[in-house]
């Protein structure tokens, strides 16, 4: 088991986000939390990347560490866990190639840095060709790839994706989801994706939990999720 | 000739007010808050340039060291500024980190308290009388066409644009400037990619308090007397300048602090001295009703410009 998450909760002052939510991911897995708007998607993956507090009580554990442990900078440097938010919250001030190389700052490993810049660019052929330009500049497409390439270069033992197909023609959406294979495949990276575009979601991943106003209320293997007639009438328009 | 002495004395006094308007114009741009206790950093940079300054012209004289003048200018002004960025960096530990997340008020009022409390800490240590910056530099007068020019202007504008020069190339350049840019534009996510954004902020107050230091020392050796108080007419006047420049902009910042020196000056050439202020800062408040958000900022926009 990578990451556990155990009885995770979450307040926005008085109003409670999620209620105690218990899930696991292995290594390599891809697994997806698919889910209305403001059932508590992107408070999970905000609260495993410690950009926001948790209840006492609440554990989350990757690899044995507790994560509680870990400042939200430190959960990237040190451990490896890279974060795509919602809405890819790029640096449209500084070029690609300095969102990527933002995204290395606390790395020492110089070659490998280069190597990888070759890697996203390998996986993202546009971004090298824009690798100048601003990114407020970029099309919507192009800032997904880029806020893809940018988490990967700043961690890939486990990828948090926020809504990736958020904004995208369904062309563009396939293009981010076959990059992403491509990076758990070659690069073991393991997965964990919230979408509302469930059927997107279901299909990419391997596993999938519904959450519903801060609770996790089904889980199972996609195919299962799929063909669950509960979910395909909430999630999946019948 | 008269205009070109002017534009000699506007020059260095604008070198001061450029050097404080940035470290105001750094921290709004990455931390969105204004530290009101930066005029008084620039306060105890000048008094810890007149410590090392005084320390080191005294072991020159005792013959412990060898060391010539030019040298005890530099290391004055490496050292102040190294200190002077430790004072920064505290200010924002004990004065603002505790806040982040508490209404903007609360800083401002934070900030206000700092400034009074470094004020009577060097009146506490110093006492009230004020003091006389050693003399650095001999004093030599060139005459260009009948425009008087000493060295210690020279000096002075010079250093400050070298500054200025840095600190853009270092914004520009480095790591830790593109973090500070990164985290002008979006503080929030700054984290995820790896970056210790208390770092970052420590950083910013600290750069910004060297350069206040740097402005300190030049102003010593410009108009040799120090007392406990110049940092606020000194600094909230680089206030203004960073609010003229535009809220966040660094480039915004150096050239209206510039700015500032020429109409203080040129107004004082024109109309009795007394007037200056009144006649300066009627001129500037007429720019600011007409461009609100000053030369470089954007309107409800707080994002750095580098």
């Amino acid at each position: 088991m990578l990451l556990s998450v155990e009885n995770l909760r979450v307040s926005y002052g008085e109003i409670k986000a999620l209620h105690g939510i218990s899930f696991q991911i292995d290594k390599g897995e891809i697994v997806c939390v698919i889910g209305a708007n403001g059932a508590g998607k992107s408070t999970t993956l905000q609260a495993i990347s410690r950009l926001i507090p948790v209840e006492p009580g609440s554990r989350m554990t990757y690899e044995g560490k507790s994560l509680l442990d870990y400042s939200a900078d430190k959960v990237v440097s040190q451990l490896g866990i890279s974060h795509v938010p919602e809405g890819r919250r790029l640096f449209g001030n500084l070029t690609v190639m300095e969102n990527l190389r933002l995204a290395t700052f606390a790395r020492k490993d110089g070659a490998d840095i280069e190597r990888d810049v070759g890697r996203v660019f390998s996986i993202f052929p546009r971004l090298e060709e824009r690798k100048t330009q601003k990114a407020g500049t970029l099309s919507g497409g192009e800032q997904q790839m880029l806020a893809v390439g940018r988490a990967f270069m700043s961690g890939r033992e486990l990828m948090l994706l926020d809504e990736p197909s958020m904004g995208l023609a369904p062309l563009l959406m396939l293009s981010v989801f076959d990059a992403l294979k491509e990076i758990n495949d070659q690069e073991g990276t393991t997965i964990l994706l919230v979408e509302q575009n469930a059927r997107m979601a279901l299909k990419f991943a391997q596993r999938g939990y519904v959450l519903e106003s801060g609770s996790l209320v089904l889980e199972g293997d996609s195919e299962e999720l799929l063909a669950n007639p509960e979910v395909k009438k909430a999630y999946l328009g019948g | 000739m008269i205009f070109f002495q002017n534009l000699v004395n506007a020059l260095q006094l604008g070198s001061f007010y450029a050097l404080i308007a940035l470290g105001y114009s750094m921290v709004y741009g990455v931390l969105m808050l204004f530290n009101f206790a930066h005029g008084d950093v620039f306060m105890v940079g000048a008094y810890i340039g007149f410590l090392v300054s005084t320390g080191l012209l005294t072991l020159a004289n005792l013959g412990a060291v060898a060391l010539p003048t030019w040298l005890i200018l530099a290391l004055t002004i490496i050292l102040a500024m190294f200190l002077t960025s430790f004072v920064g960096m505290l200010v924002e530990r004990v004065g603002y980190r505790p806040l982040r997340g508490a209404p903007r008020a609360s800083a401002a009022i934070s900030g206000l308290m700092i400034g009074i409390f470094l004020e009577t800490f060097v009146l506490w240590l110093g006492g009230p009388k004020r003091r006389s910056f050693p003399a650095l530099i001999e004093s030599t007068t060139y005459e260009l066409g009948g425009v008087i020019v000493t060295n210690k202007k020279i000096v002075i504008v010079l250093v400050s644009m070298l500054l200025m020069l840095a600190l853009h190339l270092f914004v520009r350049r480095t790591k830790w400037g593109m973090a500070m840019r990164a985290m002008a534009y979006d503080y929030v996510v700054v984290p995820l990619m790896g970056v210790p954004l208390n770092t970052i902020a420590a950083l910013t107050f600290g750069l910004g308090s060297a350069l206040a230091a740097a402005a300190g020392v030049f102003f010593g050796i410009a108009y040799p007397v120090l007392d406990p108080y110049m940092g606020i007419r000194y600094g909230w006047k680089a206030f203004v300048a960073a609010i003229l420049g535009g809220r966040g902009s660094v480039l915004g910042a150096a050239l209206a602090g510039f700015m500032l020196g020429f109409i203080e000056i040129f107004v004082a050439w024109i109309f009795p001295s007394t007037w200056r202020d009144l006649i300066a800062y009627s001129i500037i408040l007429l720019i600011l009703t007409l461009r609100p958000h000053g030369f470089f900022g954007e309107p409800y926009s707080a994002q750095l410009r580098l």
